[in-house]
């Protein structure tokens, strides 16, 4: 017996801590960034497309580090940020606990389950104009239209994670003499957040391109979408393509900044 | 005011009495009027053919599955009353991962309202009592299938249960770490004298662990026989190859194969 009460002695560690050379293959992530950046120059380059409309990447990156530093990039970026995150923490802030009471009653979920959906299928650039009656052209419509996207995604997500929690946990808490507040308490709200994570995952990113659409077409004077749509109508393309991929990265880097918590705060999902 | 206390309630030989126990599933019939007495300070195993219902008897004796009819007493009380500790099957599915191995052992203490110090020292004295090596400061989710269903028992133990109840606990391990965990808990039932109730599919290990064998027939379901199995512990695999070990299990098959054919 030996043999098992090894395995179950002391955990040993057993990281595999064998030392590798940095092989090629740490670079094939670059191979696609690489690829798309010289197939632009390419473009360019060979004069397919009129530089009015497609500057060189060279002289578009350039010149964003240069507005980012000199200019009014980053001003513009930190709006659009700022009304992001401020959207996604009021969605949020009311969407987690609204959605785990209704996720707690499944009767009570049922009765609004075709307006959650209803709502979270309806695009919601096709309520701007409403919320400008309600709002006007405002700062304030620009976080309320973004933070009711946030709030559905959110509450849903956070009503499917409670509902979907594993019965053998709660029965296990019941048996070990769990009152009703210690199992919600204790195990339910542990197992809905895997699925509370994944609408605020989806939440940051919808935050984002609803704000993005609210500053292009809701009388903004600031911000990334602004910055884009203006560029397009002065013909100032250099800024306008420095201003997408500015934004791609603000989407890209909320996105890793949120799996990065995740797997920090749930680390035992899917395991 | 105090109620009245049935004598034969504190008789050893009905310590967890069933009486005119109904439960259905729809329209299917499980059990009616199902009486059963297990006697305290044994080993009962339970065994009987797919679908009778082994499961969902321990679930409703010990609080988990709601019955329809009938009562279940445990040391002469009402069963919501006494204290139960409960092995489930599925030991991922039952364990918190999001909390330590130690902090899973020491869950079933912290809802009592137990303090700090005493969860630590009960811990301290179980794993001491049952010589057990984990390193407890893992994350369930990091140990070996076995090693869960250990931290699964401990939580089990630590807060002193009347009744042990252990669904088919080691079903999804392999078979060096099942014969390990048999001598485990056979070593937990000698040092504690705990009544323990076990649910399995697996003859061998129903024989090999109890005193008594509890042989159900198909649904509805009745009890077959109870075989007494008095063999001396510690016992060890060598018993296998004993002939009281050979003709109990024979006569268990026996049984089964006959309700089977039924």
């Amino acid at each position: 017996m030996s043999a098992v009460s090894e395995q179950l002695g002391i955990g040993r560690s057993v990281q595999a801590s064998k030392w590798r050379r940095p092989r090629l293959s740490a670079f094939i992530p670059a191979i696609g960034p690489v690829a798309f950046f010289l197939l632009w120059w390419a473009v360019c380059a060979s004069h397919l497309v009129r530089s009015v409309l497609l500057p060189s990447p060279i002289d578009t990156v350039a010149y964003g580090f240069d507005a980012f530093i000199h200019g009014t990039m980053a001003a513009d970026a930190g709006v659009t940020i700022s009304r992001t995150l401020i959207s996604f923490v009021i969605g949020a802030a009311l969407g987690v606990p609204i959605g785990v009471a209704f996720g707690s009653n499944v009767r009570l979920y049922r009765s609004v389950e075709f307006l959650v959906d209803f709502f979270r299928s309806t695009p919601a650039s096709a309520l701007i104009p409403l919320f400008i009656l309600f709002f006007g052209i405002s700062d304030l419509n620009k976080i309320a239209i973004a933070g009711f996207s946030v709030f559905l995604i959110v509450m849903f997500n956070s009503a499917y994670g409670v509902m979907n929690a594993r019965k053998t946990r709660l029965l296990a808490a019941k048996v070990m003499g769990a009152s009703p507040y210690q199992m919600f308490r204790d195990v339910l709200i542990y197992e809905s957040l895997p699925q509370t994570f994944v609408g605020l995952r989806n939440g940051i990113s919808t935050a984002l391109v609803i704000v993005v659409v609210a500053e292009m077409f809701i009388g903004a004077d600031l911000g990334l979408g602004h910055r884009i749509i203006e560029g397009e109508q002065i013909l100032h393309v250099t800024d306008m393509y420095a201003s997408i991929i500015v934004a791609g990265l603000v989407g890209y880097a909320l996105n890793m900044l949120f799996m990065l918590v995740d797997k920090r705060l749930i680390h035992w999902n899917g395991k | 005011m105090l109620a009245a206390i049935d004598p034969a309630a504190l008789d050893d030989m009905s310590f967890l009495r069933v009486r005119g126990l109904g439960k259905s599933f729809g329209e299917q019939t499980v059990y009616r009027d199902f009486d059963l007495d297990l006697p305290r300070g044994k080993f009962t195993t339970i065994f009987g053919p797919n679908g009778c219902g082994k499961s969902t008897l321990i679930n409703m004796m010990s609080g988990i599955t709601p019955f329809d009819r009938g009562s279940v007493q445990i040391g002469g009380q009402d069963l919501r009353a006494a204290k139960i500790g409960y092995v489930f099957q599925n030991y991922r599915d039952s364990l918190f991962p999001w909390m330590r191995a130690i902090e899973n052992i020491e869950y079933p203490l912290k809802v009592r309202g137990v303090s700090k110090t005493k969860q630590n020292e009960r811990v301290e004295q179980l794993i001491a009592a049952f010589e057990i090596k984990l390193d407890l400061k893992q994350y369930t989710y990091e140990m070996s299938g076995g090693q869960q269903q250990l931290v699964a028992i401990l939580r089990a133990l630590v807060s002193d249960p009347e009744v042990l109840f252990l669904d088919e606990p080691f079903s999804a391990l392999d078979y060096e770490m099942t014969l390990y965990m048999r001598d485990k808990l056979q070593d937990v039932f000698l040092e504690t004298g705990l009544t323990m109730v076990l649910v399995s599919h697996d003859l061998e290990e129903a024989v090999y662990l109890a005193d008594r064998i509890l042989i159900l027939s198909k649904r509805p379901t009745r009890v077959v026989e109870m075989i007494s199995y008095e063999t001396m512990r510690p016992r060890t695999t060598e018993i296998m190859g004993e002939s009281e070990f050979v003709h109990t299990k024979q006569h268990a098959l026996d049984l089964f194969r006959a309700e089977m054919a039924r």
